[in-house]
């Protein structure tokens, strides 16, 4: 393929594919080592309600609005779970569960209601984000990287998300050595004096920040599965956390590049005329991966049950 | 239920030793339900020396050990640490919680779960250089598992995975160590290590509290008891304090006399 043809119309979907699935997975492998995989499902959830409220309130598909808005929708959607957790005396697995779907059923009743006819906003864009449609058609080819006027007319989409990765890997880099503690023994980190609770809260907020991020550009299926794939099938390819995560990443990425090219592509070689949805191909694409990792990583048996928990 | 409680039964300390304790703990009441599971105790660690907190299943023990570190909230009281508030002496302290409370799968090896005790001198960013590490499997070879260092810690045994604990909370460098029940599911080879190291640092003028299970151990292993149901029972020398009216009023029914007569013995 050309990069007349490749650059405009397939670098930037799969460049934001990638950095969207590294975000995601980054935040991830915590996440299931903390036994809390499916907050990650649970924001990818709630940030619907959240960013229909906000378009509701400014009548404007703007990213800050919607930043605040699913980020609000994600605090409620804590609140939720710890209530019902505590009042209902549930376990958190089901309290999340509910809380998640109540919430994104509430979303989509919101969305139907709502004129959201002139905007890019409805519930198949919620589920398969427009991968496909984050075109760069001021690019010409590889030279237009260089080109000042052409950059510019690169979708904002692929800004919001690379400030999202740099953000959860600024926060994952900072806060390194007490979020491992924390994670591993909280109450030893509780007597050094680590502020767990905060630590907790603050890596579900960075999770939110990721997930909103992504689910703007490529939808919550992709964001669900990042959140859980890359880093389980990193966890069975190694016993050490910083392998864990390098692991993760080389995962996310090849689920991202791997699935968009076989959803683009993969389709016209057994002869059919369609390409099939990004997202979908992508997150199945990381759904192989694990299963692969399942079978033949070479950290898959342990000493107890198994942690990997979805 | 009121929380406002007066002084417990026993002696109350003379207000100097309280107040340069290493541990001393006031009116602790914690609670997860309805119930107390700790009530209203006074507790006055004595520096130097070993102290065994004992009591049956449910008693409290690792409550009253984790109210006083800050990992749970109590109701009411308060504990000093060598006379300062918690909060000012987090680095005269070391703290051994129970094996089964984390996941041993976690993907981590064995020195830098050691590394972990040196969390505090290390903060977030500083960079691990030759010196730390040098401690780090100083500590290790006090437990006798240098040749573990590189391994993951799920691929360890019990009472391994019990002397991890044990170094990393060497590597804190502390003057008070609390241990949550350390001889819990170990090997009689891990034991006698494990109760090594706590008498090499009674020697070296450190002070030192555990849950302990088993009685038959107490007047070989430790200079002083602490006996709680609920309630504190008795405080004070093995020879003072671990006699068989305490241990009666301890576990009430739960010990049959043969048991404590041989007690009896292995303290005489």
């Amino acid at each position: 393929m050309s990069g007349a043809e490749f650059v405009p119309l397939s670098l930037t979907p799969m460049l934001i594919g990638v950095l969207s699935a590294i975000a995601c997975a980054l935040p991830g492998n915590f996440l299931l080592l903390r036994k809390q995989a499916l907050i990650g499902d649970a924001i990818s959830h709630v940030v619907l309600p959240g960013i229909v409220t906000a378009f509701l309130l400014t009548g404007v598909v703007a990213a800050l609005p919607m930043m605040i808005g699913a980020a609000g929708a994600a605090v409620v959607a804590v609140v939720m779970i710890e209530a019902v957790r505590r009042l209902g005396n549930i376990e958190p697995g089901a309290a999340m569960g509910l809380t998640f779907t109540t919430l994104f059923a509430g979303g989509v009743l919101l969305l139907e209601q709502s004129d959201t006819s002139g905007v890019h906003l409805d519930v198949e864009h919620a589920l398969y984000g427009n991968l496909e449609s984050l075109i760069w058609l001021d690019a010409t080819g590889w030279g237009s990287l260089l080109d000042a006027s052409a950059l510019l007319g690169l979708p904002p989409e692929l800004g919001r998300v690379a400030i999202a990765l740099i953000g959860v890997a600024v926060f994952l880099w900072l806060f390194w050595r007490p979020l491992v503690l924390s994670t591993f023994d909280e109450n030893f980190a509780r007597t050094m004096g680590a502020p767990t609770t905060v630590l907790g809260i603050a890596l579900v907020l960075v999770s939110a920040l990721a997930a909103v991020a992504a689910f703007d550009a490529v939808g919550s299926i992709i964001v669900i599965a990042m959140f859980i794939c890359p880093p389980a099938a990193a966890r069975l390819m190694t016993n050490r956390l910083e392998h864990q995560i390098a692991w993760s990443v080389a995962f996310a990425t090849l689920s991202a590049v791997l699935g968009y090219v076989l959803a683009g592509y993969a389709p016209l070689w057994f002869g059919f005329e369609y390409a099939v949805s990004a997202a979908g191909m992508i997150a199945t694409v990381s759904g192989l991966i694990l299963a692969a990792a399942a079978f033949c990583g070479p950290c898959r048996l342990r000493s107890g049950a198994s942690t990997v928990s979805f | 239920m009121s929380v406002s409680l007066a002084a417990n039964e026993g002696v109350a300390p003379s207000s100097s030793s309280v107040s340069d304790s290493p541990l001393a703990i006031r009116g602790m009441t914690v609670s997860y339900g309805q119930k107390p599971v700790v009530f209203s105790v006074d507790m006055t660690v004595a520096e130097g020396a070993m102290t065994a907190i004992i009591g049956p299943n449910g008693a409290g023990k690792s409550t009253l050990l984790k109210a006083a570190l800050g990992i749970v909230s109590p109701l009411a009281g308060r504990a000093t640490v060598f006379g300062k508030p918690l909060k000012a002496a987090r680095h005269r302290i070391a703290y051994v919680p129970q094996r089964a409370s984390v996941d041993w799968d976690f993907p981590t090896r064995v020195i830098d779960v050691v590394l972990m005790g040196l969390s505090r001198e290390l903060g977030l960013l500083r960079r691990i250089r030759p010196y730390h590490m040098d401690k780090a499997y100083a500590c290790l070879e006090r437990v006798g598992m240098t040749e573990f260092a590189e391994r993951q810690i799920g691929q360890l045994s019990g009472g391994q995975q019990q002397r991890v604990f044990l170094a990393r909370a060497l590597a804190q460098n502390a003057d008070l160590y609390l241990l949550d029940e350390p001889f819990a599911g170990v090997d009689a080879a891990t034991e006698k290590a494990i109760i090594d190291v706590l008498k090499a640092l009674r020697s070296e003028g450190k002070t030192v509290v555990a849950v302990h299970h088993d009685l038959t151990t107490v007047p070989t292993y430790f200079d002083r008891v602490f006996l709680i149901n609920t309630r504190k029972v008795a405080e004070g020398t093995v020879a003072e304090a671990f006699t068989p009216d305490t241990l009666h009023k301890t576990y009430g029914g739960r010990l049959a006399t043969g048991q404590i007569d041989q007690l009896e013995l292995a303290a005489g």
